[in-house]
């Protein structure tokens, strides 16, 4: 239930924030301040879950195969892989490491 | 969907998009043949639009049904926000906090729908339909068109064929992913944070987005092993103000208000990437 709930509100948020672009009249968005914080927020929070998903295991810090996936995918996006390659890299380093392990 | 923005003049890789304002200049091609705007929306659409798939297997690796994980591609249809959702339910977070989670990172959209609203000039009874569609791809394709009809014809493109392959594509990956078991002894639970990074990556323009990064890493990794699953990454998000705030003060000291003037010209470049 609380998996629906959690749909729930974020296709409800979601979607308002896409619709509200398109109704509100230009300029109400437009202020220099709101313009930059729109485009920080989005990069703090990507930092912070890679960050999550990478070395978190429920409330503890972990150093295990899925860094090395990470640091697999860096190296794709340096390397100006496509999208899809540089998750495949993360997800088969990953496994590599595991099986060795 | 991964939200990475390929500009259509790219070749779809996420690298190419980092290097900030689109290639070649809008009036340089004043009267574009639909055919070749076709091909832009067609090759961000196709692209991106298979890499549901990685949803699909996060989903339910993530433990979401089936339903679950095609209802949130269907009606959320926005990548990051899903990735994100996902993520902090696995990891035990409450509803509320996932959800405010997602939607912090669905709230770009509202200034992509602004921009758009004006290329497109759409009848008022077509909004709402049109709003589904408004994330990082369409906006991508449709922004550098140089006329009203190429441009809805980029973003309905575009659009359509993002919507069909990320849906059909999250099916596939749920139902691979229900296949092969422990998703985990695949490395499948690393397809998040590498889509997080992909999608990070090409941010990362300037000092500010990357101190503003590197602040949020700190903060969710200091946090998360004293606040509850969630939390955070939420409060991470705080690393946004800060960083705006110090880069502010540390403006007005050597210059004048001139500084800030071209530091938000070049964030409007940037802005329709991130």
């Amino acid at each position: 239930m609380n998996v629906w709930i959690a749909i729930g509100l974020t296709v409800a948020g979601c979607y308002l924030a896409k619709l509200l672009g398109l109704l509100v009249p230009a300029g109400v968005l437009e202020r220099p301040l709101v313009q930059r914080m729109a485009a920080l927020l989005p990069v703090a929070l990507l930092a912070a879950l890679t960050a999550q998903q990478t070395f978190g295991d429920g409330q503890q810090l972990v150093l295990d195969a899925r860094a090395a996936g990470l640091g697999a995918a860096a190296l794709a996006l340096v390397l100006r892989a496509p999208f899809l390659v540089v998750v495949g890299a993360g997800v088969l380093v990953t496994a590599g490491v595991r099986a060795l392990a | 969907m991964a939200e990475q923005t390929a500009p259509p003049e790219s070749t779809g890789t996420p690298g190419a998009i980092a290097a900030g304002p689109p290639g070649p200049a809008s009036e340089a091609r004043p009267d574009k043949p639909d055919a070749a705007v076709v091909r832009d929306a067609l090759g961000v659409g196709i692209a991106v639009g298979l890499s549901g798939f990685a949803f699909g297997v996060t989903s339910a690796g993530s433990g979401l049904s089936l339903l679950q994980t095609c209802v949130l591609s269907l009606l959320v249809f926005t990548g990051a926000s899903q990735f994100a959702l996902v993520g902090a339910l696995a990891a035990g977070g409450n509803p509320y906090t996932a959800a405010a989670g997602a939607f912090f990172l669905g709230v770009r959209n509202a200034f992509y729908g602004l921009r758009l609203s004006q290329l497109l000039a759409l009848p008022r009874a077509v909004r709402p339909f049109a709003a589904h569609w408004v994330i990082d791809e369409t906006t991508a394709v449709t922004l550098p068109q140089p006329t009203r009809r190429a441009a809805r014809i980029g973003f309905t493109v575009t659009g359509l064929t993002l919507y069909v392959l990320w849906n059909l594509t999250t099916l596939v990956g749920a139902l691979g992913a229900e296949a092969l078991g422990d998703t985990d002894a695949w490395g499948l639970d690393a397809a998040s944070p590498a889509v997080f990074l992909a999608l990070l990556a090409p941010m990362l323009t300037s000092t500010t987005e990357r101190v503003t990064a590197g602040l949020a890493v700190v903060l969710a990794l200091t946090l998360l092993p004293v606040l509850p699953a969630g939390v955070p990454v939420l409060l991470s998000a705080l690393a946004a103000p800060v960083v705006l705030f110090l880069m502010g003060r540390k403006r007005k000291g050597p210059g004048d208000g001139k500084g800030s003037d071209g530091t938000v010209t070049q964030r409007k470049k940037g802005e329709r990437h991130s």
